[in-house]
């Protein structure tokens, strides 16, 4: 799984680090994203809806999976 | 999938004059407003509860001003009190609401999209129940109905409309649920008063008068006839809300002028600025890529719009049209003071960096919004292409 440490990093740059990372990600595959802004709880099942990819949820407290549908 | 962002011309800064779009945190004042202000100055500074001549002149510059502003809100003048500010008149109608019910109960009902002065008051008190609200920022009525039935409620409080998107609230029905379990409801018409009638049904009432164009330092408390209310403070009186120390008079009545004002002309000025409402609402849609526009589009307040701007950081943003001459307001997280980002945007599950809200008022000119629409795009692609997108 393809893993992206937004860790330390504030809002929007989660989503931002998220976005770049997507061209690496096959279609279908899910992408992991680390993050702990707060935001990023909201942010990233946002950016998933807005981007039409699907948010896989959260394994763990700062961690969101994200599966790339396009 | 796709992430380019389109190559939008940056347009040169515009000529024009600054334009304030804030009005949902403080209208500019209208001109009544400072008449009445600049004529009370002279009578209002003496203390209104004095027998002398001077404190019989101030008293009567507050019972006509009671009275003006009771009238325009619907209630007795007896009902009515000035507080020192739209927070003050929130936590005085919470906390004393819910001391006034310690008998029936100790548990606050809220939407989860109160203004903070609400859930603050929450958060002294203790025990409160949260209701959710959808995509548009509309409470859920039957998760409101099931709360307020619950054994234990002593308050409910609900916003009249939204103060960070716009979306008006079912007010009346939620009013009708409190009716039938027997709890009185709080309504914090802040937004609301001067733009849209007060929805009716509600024990307590507040407001703030720079909202609509009143001076900063007046808010407004009405508890109705036969609510339960007991002062959270200290105090002679404990049963009528009374402000904390002196009142600012002369605010007090140019609030009252006001809004008699702003009420005479809030049939026209409201269709007006909705218009510019829905053309940033379509113009930031089809201009700004990536961008989330947010609120419910017609259940609204026909002065406030926000949107979100995929990968912008707020703050920037807001320095970057700061620079051009355009106030604007953010909820995103980092323009608070708490490093959350709005509790308000977390609340509908819609995106919360790169937050705007645009807010109008009776000086804002068709002419102030085209310049603004101009140069958002350029502003939003510039932040953009910072960030490496």
């Amino acid at each position: 799984m393809i893993e992206v440490d937004s860790r330390g990093r504030r809002c929007p740059l989660p989503v931002i680090d998220l976005a770049k990372a997507m061209p690496s990600v096959p279609v279908g595959e899910v992408v992991r994203v680390l993050a702990d802004d707060p935001a990023a709880a909201n942010d990233i099942p946002a950016w998933c809806r807005m981007k039409g990819q699907e948010y896989a949820g959260s394994p763990a407290p700062g961690a969101y999976d994200v599966r790339r549908l396009s | 999938m796709d992430d380019t962002v389109p190559e939008v011309e940056y347009t040169a800064e515009q000529a024009g004059a600054p334009a304030y779009l804030d009005a949902a945190a403080a209208a500019p004042m209208h001109p009544v407003a400072r008449q009445a202000m600049l004529a009370a100055l002279d009578d209002g500074w003496a203390d209104p509860d004095r027998l002398y001549a001077a404190g019989r002149r101030a008293q009567q510059l507050r019972e006509a001003a009671t009275a003006t502003a009771a009238q325009c809100l619907g209630v007795r003048p007896d009902e009515l009190t000035f507080l020192s500010s739209g927070t003050a008149a929130v936590h005085a109608a919470v906390l004393g609401g819910l001391a006034g019910r310690v008998r029936a109960g100790r548990t606050l009902v809220h939407s989860a999209i109160e203004h903070s002065a609400v859930l603050h008051a929450a958060a002294r008190h203790g025990t409160s129940e949260e209701v959710g609200v959808d995509r548009l920022g509309r409470l859920d009525p039957a998760a409101w109905r099931a709360a307020v039935a619950r054994p234990g409620v002593a308050l409910a409080s609900l916003i009249s409309a939204s103060h960070e998107v716009g979306t008006v609230q079912p007010v009346a029905a939620a009013a009708e649920a409190c009716a039938e379990a027997g709890v009185p409801l709080h309504v914090d018409a802040a937004q609301s008063v001067g733009h849209a009638p007060v929805p009716p049904g509600w024990s307590l009432l507040t407001a703030s008068a720079r909202k609509w164009g009143g001076p900063p330092g007046v808010g407004l408390l009405a508890v109705r006839k036969g609510t339960r209310w007991l002062s959270p403070y200290p105090g002679d009186d404990l049963h009528r809300p009374r402000p904390q120390g002196a009142l600012d008079l002369p605010a007090v009545v140019a609030a009252a002028a006001s809004l008699r004002a702003v009420l005479a002309e809030t049939e026209t000025e409201s269709v007006r600025l909705s218009a510019l409402v829905d053309r940033i609402r379509d113009t930031v849609a089809a201009t700004v890529p990536d961008v989330d526009i947010v609120g419910d589009p017609v259940a609204r307040l026909p002065h406030l719009v926000t949107f979100s701007c995929l990968y912008v950081d707020g703050e920037a943003l807001l320095h970057a049209l700061d620079r051009r001459g355009f106030a604007v307001s953010s909820g995103s997280s980092c323009t608070a003071s708490t490093l959350r980002p709005s509790h308000v945007l977390e609340a509908m599950g819609v995106l919360s960096h790169g937050n705007v809200r645009v807010s109008l008022h009776r000086g804002t000119t068709e002419a102030d919004v085209d310049r603004f629409l101009a140069v958002l795009p350029g502003v939003v692609a510039e932040i953009r292409k910072e960030a490496g997108l």
